[in-house]
């Protein structure tokens, strides 16, 4: 027995400390000067930054940056209170009506952050004698969304709607009144890869679930006019709940939750993520809503999957071992062991080039990846220069497909 | 179906080797973070299996109660005279 309430962590601390000190820390780096959404000042050095999530390059927009301050000077610099109670702006509800606009659809509620909202619909949603099915490579939000709340949670294997069938009908089986509810995502953000929405829709409306599509990764990024996958498979008709975030696209903080569901408006009473927690401050809310507005009118989804096919292309090219195949805006680079993977990430932000490192548990098929996300806002000269930073550090470390054949060989 | 505890025992264990991946020597007693070292996504896939196996479901939320293999045949055993 101890009483250390710290002892159950030590296993991670040690995990901590075996990484390398220094700049080759992947979780001691900072930006000291962000010089766009492309570029950055770390360890004193200007870096390519592609591990941002920043698809649309929204953050230095020039029009959302405006509204942004127009808005701080005019309302200040927070709410200081909750949605239900002071933290209700006319800007709030401008946003909401901007994301009806966005969707096409009768509601939409907004929320602190994109965490948030799935925490607070999920479990809102799913009550007691409820239950909700979610898809094996799901986002942390949404399995926390599911241990806060009180319904019966099940998981089906990743994008494959037979799955979901066979454990939808084993829940009818038992349960054949229980309320149900089905949570994937739109793009899964590790390895960029799109769910059959229309097949996993068919399925949920079988078994007469609801079905919630988490579009973080897509908004902006598929879709007509950027909605988002259900949209780019002609399904948002069967989707009842999208959730989404104004982290990455929209190039802010934020998430939301849009719907027809005619007693959706009942959830602000009801829903405690969002009704326990301070809103966006004006300043948040002002640049997502002039974010969306860009988003819906201009497209920037071409150029962002361009240079995606660029990177995905080039990389595999160079010899590299890719998940991805460049149809998202994600080129995953998948490193057999984990300490090369590390070090491989140290050796990349030595030369200048910021990407995500990804490792077990939080990716899938307990893969090492070095994670690129693009942007349109990346020129095909900086991606140039990635590629040839990564044949660098991959020659260097022997990861390139014929290096690895000659080692097997030797 | 009714199959008692050491049959759904033996049952589990084959399901389970694949993720035996130290070739323990598995009891009622083997633990699955500290004797068999699974994180948490692949106690999850180990839980799919059980399912698909039995034909039964087993919910996310009872996981944090089954740190053994004796717990999961105990839980698989109820799951089944319960349907």
């Amino acid at each position: 027995m101890t009483t250390d309430l710290f002892e159950k962590f030590d296993t991670t601390l040690n995990h901590f400390r075996a990484l390398p000190e220094g700049e080759g820390n992947p979780f001691t780096v900072s930006m000291e000067k962000i010089l766009s959404p492309t570029e950055a000042i770390i360890n004193g050095r200007k870096t390519i930054l592609a591990g941002t999530n920043n698809y649309m390059g929204m953050t230095f927009n020039e029009d959302a940056v405006a509204a942004a301050q127009e808005a701080l000077l005019t309302q200040g610099t927070g709410t200081t209170g909750s949605r239900v109670l002071n933290g209700t702006y006319h800007s709030h509800k401008k946003l909401e009506e901007e994301l009806k606009k966005f969707y096409g659809t009768k509601h939409a509620m907004v929320f602190s952050t994109g965490y948030q909202a799935n925490l607070g619909i999920i479990s809102t949603l799913a009550g007691p004698k409820d239950y909700v099915l979610i898809d094996a490579d799901s986002h942390a939000s949404i399995y926390d969304g599911c241990a806060m709340g009180n319904a019966t949670v099940i998981r089906f294997t990743h994008n494959d709607p037979e799955n979901l069938d066979k454990r939808l009908t084993r829940v009818r089986r038992q349960d054949p009144d229980a309320g149900i509810l089905v949570v994937v995502e739109g793009v899964y953000s590790m390895l960029g890869d799109q769910a059959p929405l229309k097949e996993l829709a068919a399925v949920s409306k079988k078994h007469n679930a609801y079905i919630l599509v988490d579009e973080a990764h897509s908004i902006g990024v598929f879709g007509k006019t950027g909605r988002g996958v259900a949209q780019a498979q002609g399904v948002e008709d069967q989707i009842d709940f999208i959730v989404g975030t104004f982290s990455k696209s929209v190039g802010t903080i934020g998430g939301y939750c849009v719907s027809n569901h005619p007693k959706f408006e009942v959830l602000r009473l009801v829903c405690r993520p969002y009704m326990f927690t301070a809103s966006l401050p004006p300043s948040v809310v002002a640049s997502a809503t002039k974010a969306l507005q860009i988003i819906a009118s201009t497209n920037l989804r071409e150029k962002l999957l361009d240079n995606s096919m660029r990177l995905n292309k080039g990389l595999a090219d160079i010899g590299f071992n890719m998940g991805t195949t460049g149809e998202s805006p994600i080129a995953a680079v998948i490193i057999d062991d984990i300490q090369t993977a590390i070090a491989f990430w140290g050796e990349l932000i030595k030369e200048g080039v910021y990407v995500n490192l990804a490792l077990p548990p939080a990716t899938p098929n307990n893969y090492n990846l070095l994670r690129c996300s693009l942007s349109a806002a990346h020129s095909f000269e900086q991606i140039d220069l990635m590629l040839e930073k990564f044949k660098l550090v991959g020659e260097r470390m022997g990861v390139l497909k014929q290096d690895l054949r000659r080692l097997q060989t030797a | 179906m009714t199959q008692d505890n050491n049959e759904i025992l033996t049952q589990i264990f084959t399901l389970l080797e694949p993720f035996n991946t130290k070739g323990l020597e598995l009891t009622a007693d083997t633990s699955f973070t500290t004797d068999l070292e699974l994180d948490s996504l692949a106690v999850m896939d180990f839980v799919a299996a059980i399912e698909d196996h039995f034909d039964i479901t087993v919910p996310l939320n009872i996981l944090p109660d089954l740190e053994k293999v004796g717990q999961v045949s105990a839980a698989v055993e109820k799951i089944l005279k319960d349907q």
